[in-house]
């Protein structure tokens, strides 16, 4: 007997939830030969400002959570990526029409990100922060402590849906940041199916949320947003950024400008979106 | 005099010498600027110190392209170890000099003798001998192999703390094999272009370092507008902090900025409270308050806050305000008649909105610009005196129940930069210092500054860090392996 496949619906992911718009709009996803793949949720204005008060009520707790058990969080994400690997893997595939040997690549790549940044949670203090040796009786420490909330966008290019994804989430959340962020217009379909790995991977509601549509459309209100505290633009580049970094300038929002190589692994992409707290004492017998 | 009264003990200018007119410093020499000159007055005098020139936007760009020869051709392909003696050089001059630096900034700037004596000045050279030792040591500094200098900083700061502003500027950019264009504030020129001298006596490289007097509106902009600049180093307001981000969005020049603050300053009910009252002290009237990481905050719990304040009052009738060359004198001049003004307006709506204004009983010259400490009780979060910065020497006082409550007070503010939290419960200090959204957190302590400590602020306090290894990151890009 042939069995009639169930075409999933591809829906926002918000607050641990998995709402469609609001706005109630959609938009159509294609293959390489223009075959019809799926009808995507095109997040509006609302949806964006939802998913910040989302990240901003989860940002205390997260940051909250000891470095080991952030490690271990970012740690399941990547064993349930791992598991997964055939779905995005034929995801991927079904966008772009990459061959297997690419788009297995780039979910093993996705995989091994996680890997990376999971290891750095209980370490990037130990190197990012440090004892002063102040001139008098004090004792003084500098450490590095998350931005807040951050809106990255994630790679527009559809070679990245999956990897430019995760470049954009993992460095910004292995200090206790939350994000929110915008997924591959054009190949979003991956990014969405992330969703459900990290609904499953002990990843408290509104860490991350992930939004589908048009960056153009949605960034104009993120980048203007009060609550908002850091835009990754790393993955950026093709996009036209200058409006959005003006309008973040009014809350001296942090800035992530556009850059080669963002899906390097590098310690910079975690030094970027942190700051410094030096904390300072005295010290007596008395 | 009475009992208990203090003679005058005025520290002697006669080590001074002040020329008539200071041009700019451009190349390691001076030369006229083709702005408009303006004078520096004594804030406590009003009289008339000294004209400078102006420098207008092609003086600018004479400074710029002065600053990049000097990187391109000299400073750096030096070695790290030779710009590091340049800093050694200058931070002993720097010492050698300091009763001069200080009485000159006392009279520029109208801030107490002993805190520019204490304070401003034996920091400043102490800034210079620490990024020193820095200079041949960038590998270490935690931003990868072959750190790399940005080129030309273009270096604005205000007019608080100006000799210890600029060697905040000046030290880690040319630590970090960067070359400097600074403008001093318009109205605290003096220890700056002093400085241009002890750079000279150094023997420091023609176009290493420019300094460029001058208004915000007119040098300040052609600076942070010029495309020859590859940094930008800002302290002052957070209005003109966002002008400048807003003109570098989308240009790839690096950008830091130390901006405004409204720091809150936690006294819990078991605190050493003689301790706190000279720590809620030296929090907002040092510097008569012109500090931005001032303590302008008091969140005081509920239960102690009688007690505080009568504690408070009572000191602060022990403070001189007065002459600031006096060596007893405790609280200086207000800067300028525009920041005195500033502080009558805000502090004006104190009373208007509903708080009550105690203000310590002491003689004003007649001449100078002064206000006399200030304390508003009776203070809620919505009013302007406890949401704008006044910098000035005004303090709002606010109280709380909970150490969780007192924590949302702090955090309730667009600002991010300082901190104070005044308890005998280390535990409590703590988990305090953790949530505090401030970039300084000063324990059982206040208003502490030390080169090796990074300074900065959170949220619309500004970016970057000023101080210490993290200080660094502000003046280079990041090398192999970060």
């Amino acid at each position: 007997m042939s069995h009639m496949s169930i075409p999933k619906t591809y829906k926002l992911f918000i607050g641990g939830k998995f709402p469609r718009s609001e706005s109630g709009r959609v938009y159509d996803v294609h293959g390489p030969k223009g075959v019809f793949l799926a009808n995507v949720a095109q997040a509006s204005r609302k949806d964006a400002r939802d998913a910040v008060v989302a990240a901003r009520s989860a940002q205390s707790g997260w940051a909250g959570a000891t470095a080991y058990n952030r490690g271990q969080v970012l740690y399941r994400i990547a064993e349930m990526l791992d598991g997964r690997t055939e779905q995005f893997v034929a995801e991927i595939r079904s966008v772009t029409g990459a061959s297997d040997k690419v788009a297995r690549a780039e979910v093993h790549a996705a995989v091994d990100m996680w890997v990376w940044y999971a290891g750095w949670a209980d370490k990037y203090a130990q190197i990012a922060g440090n004892a002063n040796p102040v001139s008098g009786p004090f004792f003084n420490l500098s450490v590095p402590e998350p931005t807040g909330v951050v809106v990255s966008v994630a790679s527009q290019d559809t070679a990245y849906s999956l990897i430019g994804l995760v470049s954009a989430i993992a460095p910004a959340i292995v200090t206790g940041n939350t994000v929110v962020v915008i997924a591959n217009e054009a190949a979003p379909l991956a990014a969405l199916s992330f969703a459900e790995v990290v609904s499953t991977s002990d990843v408290p509601g509104g860490v991350i949320n992930i939004l589908t549509g048009s960056a153009a459309e949605i960034m104009p209100w993120l980048a203007s947003h009060a609550d908002v505290n850091a835009l990754d633009l790393a993955a950026a580049s093709g996009l036209s950024t200058v409006e959005w970094e003006k309008a973040a300038a009014d809350t001296l929002t942090r800035i992530v400008r556009p850059r080669a190589a963002f899906t390097s692994l590098s310690v910079d992409r975690i030094d970027a979106l942190v700051e410094t707290k030096t904390i300072w004492h005295t010290k007596s017998l008395a | 005099m009475s009992f208990m009264e203090y003679a005058a003990a005025p520290e002697s200018t006669s080590i001074l010498n002040i020329r008539p007119h200071y041009g700019l410093f451009i190349n390691n020499e001076w030369v006229e600027g083709r702005g408009e000159s303006f004078t520096s007055i004594s804030p406590s005098t009003e009289a008339e110190l000294f004209t400078v020139s102006e420098a207008d936007g092609r003086d600018v760009d004479r400074a710029v392209t002065a600053a990049r020869a000097a990187y391109d051709k000299v400073w750096s392909r030096m070695s790290g170890a030779e710009r590091g003696k340049y800093l050694f050089r200058i931070a002993r001059i720097l010492q050698e000099r300091a009763r001069e630096f200080a009485v000159a900034e006392t009279v520029d700037n109208g801030k107490p003798i002993k805190e520019t004596r204490d304070v401003d000045v034996p920091l400043a050279a102490a800034w210079f001998f620490y990024y020193a030792g820095w200079a041949d040591k960038l590998d270490h500094a935690g931003l990868g192999a072959n750190p790399r200098s940005l080129g030309v900083a273009a270096q604005i700061i205000p007019w608080n703390f100006p000799l210890l502003m600029l060697a905040w500027k000046v030290a880690p950019a040319l630590a970090a094999g960067n070359t400097v264009v600074l403008k001093p504030a318009e109205t605290t020129p003096l220890t700056a272009l002093m400085f241009a001298e002890v750079c000279q006596q150094a023997g420091l490289p023609a176009g290493v370092v420019n300094i460029l007097p001058g208004k915000g509106s007119i040098t300040g902009r052609a600076l942070v507008e010029h495309a020859g600049v590859n940094k930008i180093a800002f302290t002052g307001s957070t209005s003109v902090g966002r002008e400048i981000a807003r003109s570098v969005a989308g240009s790839d020049t690096k950008l830091t900025l130390e901006l405004g603050g409204k720091g809150a300053n936690i006294v819990f009910d078991d605190a050493a409270l003689d301790q706190a009252v000279e720590g809620i002290i030296q929090g907002i009237f040092f510097n008569q308050g012109h500090v931005c990481c001032a303590g302008s905050r008091l969140l005081v719990q509920e239960n102690v806050h009688d007690e505080v304040l009568e504690r408070l009052t009572r000191r602060l009738a022990t403070l001189r305000l007065g002459d600031p060359l006096d060596k007893n004198t405790d609280i200086g001049a207000i800067n300028s008649r525009e920041q005195l003004e500033t502080i009558h307006r805000i502090a004006n709506t104190g009373e208007a909105e509903g708080a009550e204004r105690w203000t310590l009983d002491c003689a004003i010259p007649d001449k100078g610009f002064w206000y006399a400490p200030t304390i508003f009780t009776n203070v809620a979060a919505s009013n302007t005196i406890a949401r704008d910065e006044i910098f000035g020497p005004v303090l709002s006082v606010l109280t709380f129940r909970t150490p969780a409550e007192a924590v949302t007070k702090a955090n309730n503010s667009p600002y991010g930069l300082s901190a104070g939290i005044w308890t005998e419960k280390a535990s409590r200090m703590l988990t305090v210092a953790d949530q505090l959204r401030a970039g300084v957190i000063w324990a059982n302590t206040f208003n502490k500054f030390d080169p090796a400590s990074p300074f900065g602020g959170y949220k619309e306090s500004g970016y970057g860090r000023e101080g210490g290894r993290h200080g660094l990151a502000a003046y280079l890009a990041k090398g192999e392996g970060r």
